[in-house]
Parts: C-alpha cells; sequence; structure tokens
C-alpha cells in the first residue's frame, strides 16, 4: 500500500513549520523579546537571513516563535474539540432520538449560531485578550464540529449487524460505542482533526491580527501581519513573509487531511487495489 | 429481435464474460439466470454499452439486424430509452427523489425528441396508467417518496416503455420486493411483453421466478452460459450439472431428525411494542406506531419455529424484543419462565443467541475471528479453555481451527456466515434465532447451511426460531410456522397444515404470489 | 411547506432566545457587577453606583433580561457608556457596511464557485480539475486579511484601480460605495470559493454514483444531460448547507477585514467597545450578529425545502 504523495508533501511542509516551532523552544537564531532599534527594517543579509522587523526584531526568530504560538493553540483548540465534541457525538449516536440527543443537538445549533470570532469577542470582552482565551474561543467552536461529525459517522455503524450482535451479547452502550463505535470511525476523525487544525491556524491568525490573540511580547503571525500593515508599501517583505508562513502552514496540514482521508477510507483503498 | 454473438468482457484485466451467445424473438422472454457474480448483470450492462470505463468489449450485439458494438456514444444515447428500455433491481433508489414521477417519465420522451412538452405529459399519464397507476390516483406531480416501492418499480417500468422498445431488459426486478408485490409486478411484466411485442431479457437468481416468466432459459456460471433452451426442458432435463446443482440447491430438504418436547422454552404473552415518531406539530404529543400488537405464541425446546412476513409486518421489532434488545410496551416474554427484558441478567442473555442476514455486517471488521467469535464471553467472562473452544466452535461450522487468527474479510459470505453461526454456539446456548440468516446467500451456499443449522440442532439439542420472507425456506426447515400481519400474527400451525391448507385469506395470498418451483 | 416553515420560525424564536440568554450569561452574569468591570479597578465608588444605576443594574437578573431583551425586540438596545449615544443608532450607521460586504462577498462566492465546481466534475480526472483543485486547495489556506494586504498593495496602491480604504457611505452613490467594498469582499470571498468549489465537485461527483443516474443514462441521456437534469438539484442539498455556514464564516471575516480597509463597520465599534469595557455595545452587537447567522439559517432551510420536496411534504 503506497503512501498517497499529498500526506507525504504535506506532512513534509507541516513538519517545517512544527520542526520549527519545536525548536524555537530551545533555541532561535535572535531573542524575540531583543528590541534592536538601530538595526530595524533590515534587509536580509548581516546576521539576520530575512531581515528584521520595525522594531528590529530578528524575522526568522519571530517567524519560529510564531509558529509556536500558531501551532500550539489551534491544536489545544482541537484537543479541546475533540475531548468534549467525540464523547458529546458518540453519547448522542447511542441515545440517538431522546431528549439527550435532542439537547445535544439544539446546543450545537446554538454554538454553530455563534462564529468563532464572536465566541472570541464575548469571551475577551469580559476575561480580556490573550492566548489562553483564543484556544478557548477556537475550541469551543470546534466542539460542535466533532460532536456532529462523531454523531454522524456513529450513525452509520450503529445499525450495522455486529453492533446488534455486541448488544445481544449484553454489552452496554458505553462499551460498544468505545469498543466497537469510536475505532471505526476513528479514521475519519483524525481527518477531520487536521482540517480543524488548519482553520485553527487560520482562527487564531485573525484573532491575533485584530488583537484578540496572543498578546505582545508573545510572537504571533497575525500579529506581524498587523504590525506589518503601516509599512507594508515600503516593506511589503514584513506582510508577505508571514502570510506566506500561514498559507505554507495551512496548505500543509490540508494536504495532509486529504491524503489521510484517501489513505484510510477503507472505500477508497478497496477501489485503489 | 436483439442478437447476442460471442459476446466477452475484459474487465481490469478479468475476463468477467466468456463466448455469451443469446438470441430474443420479439415478444418472448429469456430469463438468465446464476449465482452472483455470474456475469448476467454484466451481459445486461455490455448490451447497454454502459460498462465500466476500461472494459475491453469483443464480440457483437445486434437489435434488428443493426449492429450496436460499432455505434458511436452519442448514436447508443439514441438507441437507449428509445429501442431498448432497462429496469433495475433496487426500485427505492432508481427514481430521481427531487423530481415528479410525470417528469421522470416524460423525459424518455423529450430527450429522444419524440414529443412535445405538452404531449409528452400526455403520454406520461397513458404510461403510468398502462402499468397500472391510474391518474386520478397518482397524479404526474407525486414524487418518488410518496410511492411504496412496488410502485416505485411500476414508474420504472412505464419509463423504461414509454418509447414501445423493441427490448426490456429487466435486471432482478422483483429481488427487493415483497412477494405479493412481486407476483404484481410480474403479472405485469408478462402482459406488456406479449401486448407490446417486446424482446424481454430477464435476469434473477431465483429458478422459481425464471420458470413462471421466461419462454427460454440461459444458465449461467463464472461469465459463461453452460445450458441454453427452451424453459420446459431445461427444468426437465438439466443437463448440466451446475443446473442440476441449482435446481437441488434450490428445493433443498434438508434431513432433520428433531426431538421436541412439550415444555416451552420461550413463551411470548401479548407482546406490544410501540414506537414514537416524529410530532405532528410542535409542540404536540409524538403520534405512536404500534409494531408489534399483541402477539402470543411458545416455542417449545427442541424446535424450529418459523415467523414469515413481508416487509414492515413488525417481525424485526418482535425480533429485538426478543432478544432483549428493546422493551415492550405490553405483555411479557420469557426464556425458560425467566423475563426477557433489556436488562435481563447475564447468564440468561448466554442461552439466547442470534444469527443476522448479512453476512458482511455482522462483524466488526477490525478485529479477528478469535476475537468476533468470543463477544458472547463478555457475559459470563471467559472459560478457562478459551481456544479449545474457540478451536471446537469453529470446528462445529465446518470451518479449521486456524481460521481464528485471520480477519472476517478474508471469507467467502458462506463461510462468514458459518462464523456467525460459531460466534452464537460458543456460549452453548439453548435458543437461536436465526433472522433472515440465509436470505443473503447464493442457493448452493444457502443450501450447506442449512443442512449444517440441522445437523447442528440434532447434535445440540437446539430450538431455532427461523424468521425470514422466504416461504419455501421455512416450509423445509421448520416444524410450526406462524404468518405475521401489521403486527399480529394472523395464522399458527403445524408447517405443513398451514402450506398445504392456509386457513387465514393474508396467508392464502401471500401462498399464492410465491412463484413456485416446478416438481423435478 | 406552510407547516415545514412554521415548525422552522419556531425553532428559529427558540435559538434565538437561547443565544440571548447565552450572551446575557455572559457578559453581565459572569463578570459579576459590569459597571465595577467597565469601569476599571481605580473607579470611584460613587461613579460606580451611578453606572450601575444607568445601566439598570440595580433589578433582579430576570428582570434585568427582560428589560434587555425587549428593548432588543422594540429597537432600543441600550445606551453606549463610552459615546453616551443610543447604541442602535451607533449600531444603525456601521451595519449597512458590514452587512452589504458580507453579502457581496457570499455573492461572490456562490457565483464563482458553483460553476467552477461543475467544471471540475465534469473535467474529473483530467488537467482542467487538477488545476481547479490545486487552485483551490490554495485559496483555502490563504488567510484572506493577509490576500486582502496583497490586494491593496496590488491593485490600490501599485495601480490604483479601487480605493486602499474608507468608505464613502451609501449617499455617495451605489457605484463609489460598491468600489469601496469590492476588493475587501474579493478578499473575502476567495477562500471561501475555494472550500465551495470542491464541495460542489465532490456533491455533483457523489450523486454519479446513484442509482437514479443509472436509470436517467438507461432512458438515453447523455452524461451531461444526466448530470444537468438529475445530478445538479440533488448536489444542491449539500452545497446549501455550506452556503448557510459561510454566511456565518463571511460575517465574521467581515469584522476582520474592515481593520485592513478602514472600512467603520461593526467590527471597528466592536473592538471599541473591547478595549474601552463598553460591554452594552459588545452585547448588543454579539447579538445582532448571532441574529443575522440565524435569519440565514433559517433562509437556507427554507431554500432546502424548495429542492427537495421531500421536506416539503414531511411532517
Amino acid at each position: 500500500m503506497r503512501l498517497p504523495v499529498q500526506l507525504l508533501l504535506g506532512a513534509l511542509l507541516f513538519g517545517l513549520f512544527l520542526a520549527a516551532a519545536l525548536l524555537s523552544l530551545v533555541w532561535t537564531p535572535h531573542a524575540v523579546t531583543q528590541l534592536d532599534i538601530a538595526a530595524k527594517l533590515a534587509l536580509p543579509g548581516h546576521g539576520h537571513p530575512l531581515g528584521t522587523d520595525h522594531l528590529g526584531r530578528d524575522m526568522v526568530s519571530m517567524l519560529m516563535a510564531g509558529a509556536r504560538t500558531s501551532i500550539a493553540v489551534a491544536l489545544l483548540a482541537v484537543g479541546i474539540g475533540i475531548a468534549l465534541g467525540v464523547p458529546l457525538g458518540l453519547t448522542a449516536a447511542a441515545r440517538r432520538g431522546s431528549l439527550l440527543d435532542e439537547i445535544i443537538m439544539r446546543g450545537n445549533d446554538l454554538i454553530f449560531a455563534f462564529p468563532s470570532l464572536v465566541i472570541a469577542i464575548l469571551i475577551t470582552a469580559v476575561f480580556g485578550p490573550s492566548a489562553v482565551n483564543a484556544i478557548l474561543a477556537i475550541g469551543i467552536f470546534n466542539v460542535p464540529v466533532f460532536a456532529r461529525v462523531a454523531r454522524g459517522a456513529a450513525l452509520t455503524i450503529w445499525p450495522r449487524e455486529f453492533i446488534l450482535a455486541a448488544r445481544v451479547a449484553g454489552k452496554g452502550r458505553a462499551r460498544i460505542s468505545a469498543e466497537h463505535i469510536l475505532p471505526n470511525i476513528a479514521s475519519l476523525l483524525v481527518v477531520q482533526g487536521t482540517i480543524q487544525f488548519s482553520m485553527g491556524i487560520l482562527a487564531e491568525a485573525g484573532l491575533s491580527y485584530v488583537g484578540l490573540g496572543a498578546q505582545p511580547p508573545t510572537p504571533s503571525w497575525g500579529r506581524m501581519l498587523a504590525d506589518a500593515q503601516t509599512f507594508i508599501y515600503a516593506n511589503p517583505r514584513l506582510a508577505v513573509l508571514p502570510g506566506l508562513a500561514i498559507v505554507l502552514t495551512v496548505l500543509g496540514l490540508n494536504l495532509m487531511g486529504d491524503g489521510l482521508r484517501d489513505f484510510l477510507d477503507p472505500r477508497l483503498r478497496r477501489a485503489v487495489r | 429481435m436483439i442478437g447476442i454473438e460471442r459476446l466477452s468482457v475484459v474487465l481490469g484485466g478479468v475476463p468477467v464474460l466468456r463466448d455469451v451467445s443469446l438470441a430474443i424473438p420479439p415478444g418472448r422472454t429469456l430469463g438468465l439466470v446464476g449465482e452472483s457474480g455470474s456475469g448476467k448483470s454484466m451481459t445486461a450492462f455490455s448490451v447497454m454499452r454502459l460498462l465500466p470505463q476500461g472494459a475491453r468489449v469483443t464480440g457483437e450485439i445486434t437489435l434488428e439486424s443493426r449492429s450496436l458494438a460499432s455505434l458511436s456514444e452519442r448514436q447508443m444515447c439514441a438507441v437507449r430509452g428509445a429501442e431498448i428500455g432497462m429496469i433495475f433491481q433496487e426500485p427505492m433508489t432508481a427514481l430521481n427523489p427531487v423530481r415528479t414521477i410525470g417528469d421522470q417519465v416524460a423525459e424518455t420522451l423529450l430527450v429522444h425528441g419524440a414529443a412535445t412538452r405538452s404531449e409528452a405529459q400526455g403520454v406520461a399519464r397513458e404510461r403510468l396508467a398502462r402499468v397500472g397507476l391510474s391518474p386520478d390516483r397518482f397524479p404526474l406531480d407525486r414524487y418518488p417518496h410518496e410511492l411504496s416501492g412496488g410502485q416505485r418499480q411500476r414508474v420504472c417500468i412505464a419509463l423504461a416503455i414509454a418509447l414501445r422498445p423493441k427490448l426490456l431488459i429487466a435486471d432482478e426486478p422483483t429481488t427487493a420486493l415483497d412477494v405479493t408485490t412481486q407476483a404484481q409486478i410480474l403479472a405485469l411484466l408478462r402482459e406488456l411483453v406479449r401486448e407490446e411485442g417486446m424482446s424481454c431479457l430477464f435476469i434473477t437468481h431465483d429458478l422459481a421466478v425464471v420458470a413462471e416468466m421466461a419462454d427460454e432459459i440461459a444458465v449461467m456460471q463464472a461469465g459463461g452460459v453452460v445450458e441454453q433452451g427452451p424453459t420446459g426442458t431445461v427444468l426437465r432435463e438439466k443437463r448440466h450439472p451446475y443446473t442440476r446443482a441449482l435446481f437441488e440447491a434450490s428445493g433443498h430438504q434438508p434431513a432433520r431428525t428433531t426431538r421436541v418436547e412439550d415444555a416451552p422454552l420461550l413463551e411470548v404473552r401479548g407482546a406490544v411494542r410501540d414506537y414514537a415518531l416524529k410530532r405532528v406539530r410542535f409542540f404536540g404529543p409524538r403520534p405512536a406506531f404500534r409494531a408489534v400488537d399483541g402477539v402470543s405464541f411458545a416455542l417449545r425446546r427442541g424446535e424450529s419455529l418459523g415467523l414469515v412476513g413481508e416487509s414492515g409486518c413488525g417481525k424485526s421489532t418482535l425480533t429485538r424484543a426478543i432478544l432483549g434488545l428493546e422493551p415492550l410496551q405490553g405483555g411479557e416474554i420469557r426464556l425458560d419462565g425467566a423475563p426477557v427484558s433489556p436488562d435481563m441478567p447475564p447468564e440468561l442473555r448466554r442461552r439466547m443467541q442470534v444469527v443476522f442476514q448479512d453476512p458482511y455486517g455482522s462483524f466488526n471488521p477490525r478485529h479477528r475471528v478469535s476475537r468476533l467469535l468470543t463477544e458472547p464471553f463478555h457475559l459470563t467472562g471467559q472459560p478457562p479453555d478459551l481456544d479449545n473452544r474457540i478451536a471446537e466452535a469453529l470446528e462445529n461450522v465446518g470451518l479449521t481451527a486456524s481460521d481464528a487468527e485471520k480477519f472476517p474479510h478474508e471469507f467467502s459470505g458462506g463461510q462468514r456466515q458459518r462464523i456467525a453461526i460459531a460466534r452464537a454456539l460458543i456460549a452453548r446456548p439453548e435458543l437461536i434465532v436465526l433472522d433472515e440468516a440465509v436470505s443473503a446467500l447464493d442457493v448452493r451456499v444457502r443450501a450447506q447451511i442449512l443442512d449444517l443449522l440441522a445437523d447442528l440442532q440434532a447434535r445440540f439439542a437446539l430450538s431455532y426460531l427461523f424468521i425470514a420472507h422466504d416461504l419455501s425456506v421455512v416450509r423445509s426447515v421448520t416444524d410450526r410456522v406462524m404468518v405475521m400481519r401489521v403486527g399480529r400474527i394472523v395464522e399458527e400451525g403445524e408447517t405443513e397444515a398451514v402450506f398445504s391448507a392456509p386457513q387465514d385469506g393474508y396467508t392464502r395470498a401471500l401462498l399464492k404470489a410465491a412463484p413456485v418451483l416446478p416438481a423435478a | 411547506m406552510l407547516r415545514y416553515a412554521a415548525t422552522r420560525l419556531i425553532s428559529l424564536t427558540l435559538s434565538l432566545v437561547a443565544a440571548s440568554l447565552v450572551i446575557f450569561a455572559v457578559v453581565e452574569v459572569i463578570p459579576g457587577d459590569p459597571a465595577a468591570y467597565m469601569l476599571g479597578l481605580n473607579a470611584a465608588p460613587e461613579a460606580v453606583a451611578a453606572l450601575r444605576e444607568d445601566l439598570g443594574l440595580s433589578g433582579g437578573l430576570v428582570e434585568r433580561y427582560l428589560t434587555w431583551a425587549g428593548g432588543m425586540l422594540t429597537g432600543d438596545f441600550g445606551t453606549s457608556y463610552t459615546y453616551r449615544v443610543p447604541v442602535a443608532d451607533l449600531v444603525a450607521a456601521r451595519l449597512w457596511i458590514s452587512l452589504p460586504l458580507a453579502l457581496y462577498a457570499l455573492a461572490l462566492s456562490t457565483l464563482l464557485a458553483l460553476p467552477v465546481g461543475m467544471l471540475a466534475a465534469a473535467r474529473r480526472g483530467r488537467v482542467t480539475d487538477y488545476g481547479i483543485m490545486g487552485f483551490t486547495q490554495l485559496g483555502i489556506a490563504v488567510p484572506n486579511f493577509w490576500f486582502a494586504m496583497l490586494l491593496v498593495v496590488l491593485l490600490a496602491i501599485t495601480y490604483p484601480i479601487f480605493p486602499a480604504g474608507g468608505f464613502p457611505g451609501w449617499d455617495a452613490g451605489i457605484l463609489p460605495a460598491l468600489r469601496a467594498l469590492t476588493l475587501p469582499a474579493v478578499a473575502l470571498a476567495l477562500p471561501q470559493a475555494s472550500i465551495l468549489a470542491r464541495v460542489m465537485r465532490s456533491a455533483l461527483i457523489e450523486t454519479l454514483s446513484q442509482d437514479y443516474i443509472r436509470t436517467a443514462r438507461a432512458k438515453g441521456l447523455t452524461e451531461g444531460q444526466a448530470i444537468r437534469n438529475h445530478g445538479m438539484r440533488n448536489a444542491l442539498i449539500p452545497v446549501l448547507t455550506i452556503i448557510g455556514l459561510q454566511f456565518s464564516f463571511l460575517l465574521a471575516g467581515a469584522i476582520i477585514i474592515e481593520k485592513v480597509f478602514f472600512l467603520p463597520g461593526l467590527g471597528l465599534l466592536i473592538f471599541q467597545g473591547i478595549t474601552q469595557r463598553d460591554l452594552v455595545v459588545v452585547e448588543s452587537v454579539v447579538m445582532l450578529l448571532v441574529f443575522a447567522v440565524i435569519l440565514v439559517t433559517f433562509l437556507v432551510d427554507l431554500a432546502y425545502a424548495l429542492v427537495d420536496p421531500r421536506l416539503r411534504h414531511a411532517r
């Protein structure tokens, strides 16, 4: 069984930024908190391969640290979505048509009425802007997504006869959900996870761009873009670089998601064989 | 007159049809029979030139002395629907759900430029009336979802014959229908072929159906025609061993030795099962649908009891209640005196096991056979001699101990059904519920499974509750039979007595509708 | 159909009530004393008390909620604490930028995506399809506000075809106003159009494997005719769902992108509201946004029923 090209390409792209993010935990070429006004807006070269920003900070270091923020926020938000959404979706499916199912699904609809940005606005209006609140806002938005996917997929598994057989064997709904349903929908959840991951990166960038995400001095791609806007005509480099970083990371994740779906979907796999 | 000469098809490097030659004169029906994968449908799609991409076709297909093989795709589009009509197995999905039936019939005329829009409406009305959907009860603006399966199949027939084609291909047109509906559709097709002077290629796996329908029979096996001739002759002489095997398997009578005790094992008294439906109004009460309405019966130890009925009669609902998966709204179910319910004790559950219809759907595709088989031990805890029990169960159903390490997809349909039986056996139950357990199998495999079930019943003193829609199978393997209709048991008695002298009007209609294989 | 619309309308009302409760709870209950929160740590107790009086915080929670929700219904959104003017006036002026922007983008996205998706489906597995799929893959990955910046550099500064920012107002005429909204709308529409085109493509391809397409082919329709006459309307059902969801994304996106173009829309208002802790403004604008999303969901539900007769007749 060959790995799809998309999966490899996507993993390579995303892996590059993930590695940069991890590396930034222990080392960056320059400290990102180190301002050097004298060296502001320096062009690439002289110990700054991609130049410096308007405060003289090294762009490579800023991009590395920004990757860390973006990836951490999006990953934790996916974690919240899976940790809350999947059990909710599985429960709703196991109790299909019951009051509990109804409550869970109506609750989902309610959250869907709040775009992720609006959730962030509400949270920051009350608790103030921070990276943690960005994680919460995106995470809350992810919950109904995973709940719906999990419920929808689980509902196609429940009527299968092997589930009936497990029920005849006396297994309870919770146990069947964990033992039979979850493994059979896991690949779908992994694919959805990469999609939400990439959407999380975009959402984090948007939130920090409008000042609702990570606060200075924590570097983030969205904030770099907001800062660059003032200098965009004279120094387009400052806006292009973080933007490209976002595009490539998201592209990598999406390619991975598509590749994973092709790889994991048994229907497609059978078609290939 | 349609002629097929030495038709061969290779699909993805695999030959799927080999040297098929057939001819059907106008007004005559050719029955194409064989088991799944024998190439019946592939023959039909070759004639329609609707094979999957990459299929390589050789041979000659002629319609009224015109060769179809040499036509371009555009010319072929003009032939399809106008000169060749086709109907399919699954009427529930064969129609576009978002367009009216009148539209879909009229479209056949419009796409061939055979009528103006308003004329097409008129023809559609007339053709729908022709297939038994009168305009007053079935106006053109009905949507498919407002029709039953049999009515939808009539719409499919109407749009296939809208332009009075020279050839009608019917690919298992009644397999998805209930037996009484099947009888009506078959009668309609016979009448249409005769009166419209069409040639008809009738594809089926069911020998009894083809015996009623066809003037000629062609028997297919592994992509080739093994025997062909007038229906009477083929069924009487059965020259080819494969024909003989099919014929014998279709009417197979397993050798059964049963020791029925008087004590009842399973008792159902006044069982009622209601389902809540969707609310009609937003805050209104949910209306209820009574799926099982006061059913009472007893199954004696060592007995095989049949339960027959058409789809929607409530037999599946009753089955789930008997298995203790769903609660009753009235009455009670007892297994050996102990009450059956969703929270019955594990030991009671162990004594009653089940085998389902679908050999593909009844296993978790991610588990090995060993794990699949031991699922019932969830109830009682794993026995110390687990591996022996697995090996024993597999050998009891004609498999080998080494099969335990395989995954379900490594087995054929019949083998999977054996695994399902092994899973039921491993808990050493007293009652096995067979829920359409042989319905999805080809006739020869079905005969083997029925033999296996009879053998196991004798060896382990099992009782069977045999649920099926196929009357002939029920007749061959049960001691007593119950007929169910809209939630009630309308007739119950010794199997032979019910089949030879049915008392209830519905039972009589059911038996009359069932196609019968002519005696050898 | 009427019954279906009525049930959807009831469900819309219930969603609105639930959403307003959530917003009220987050903004007015969780902070404890909103007046103290809005004035900050160093506020004089008298000022806090006065503001509390101003905001009508003296009543019980239920009473306050009913006053607020009732006010919203009659168009009274309260008085902004920072601007000292009715929030309704503040919102009204800005709504007519954000809402048209979101709708403009939605129209662009839909008009662009559906034909492109159909083309890709019709040419599936060929070069055109791969080209479209690659392009949309990239389009999804582009943050709309970054794309907006690039558009400004290219089409407003380097080649000054469109204004780089600001809004002349609808009084200046429809065309100048639309011109000012074009770059933001294009920037918003591109990523969404990429998603929608992919959905359209896969929905169409999905319908191609349906039995009714086989029936249509057996009737003598060419593959193209079968797609047009039978695939399209069925494919629209999943596409409608995505269009509904996109409105919510576009509205949020509009708020962000206003910052790139210095458009005086709801975004500017709400971010000022946040910095100045003007909870009355935040609460009202959020409720308004949620109302818009729920309303569009309702419209999409009605559109479903137009496409799918099974819904019209159900219930």
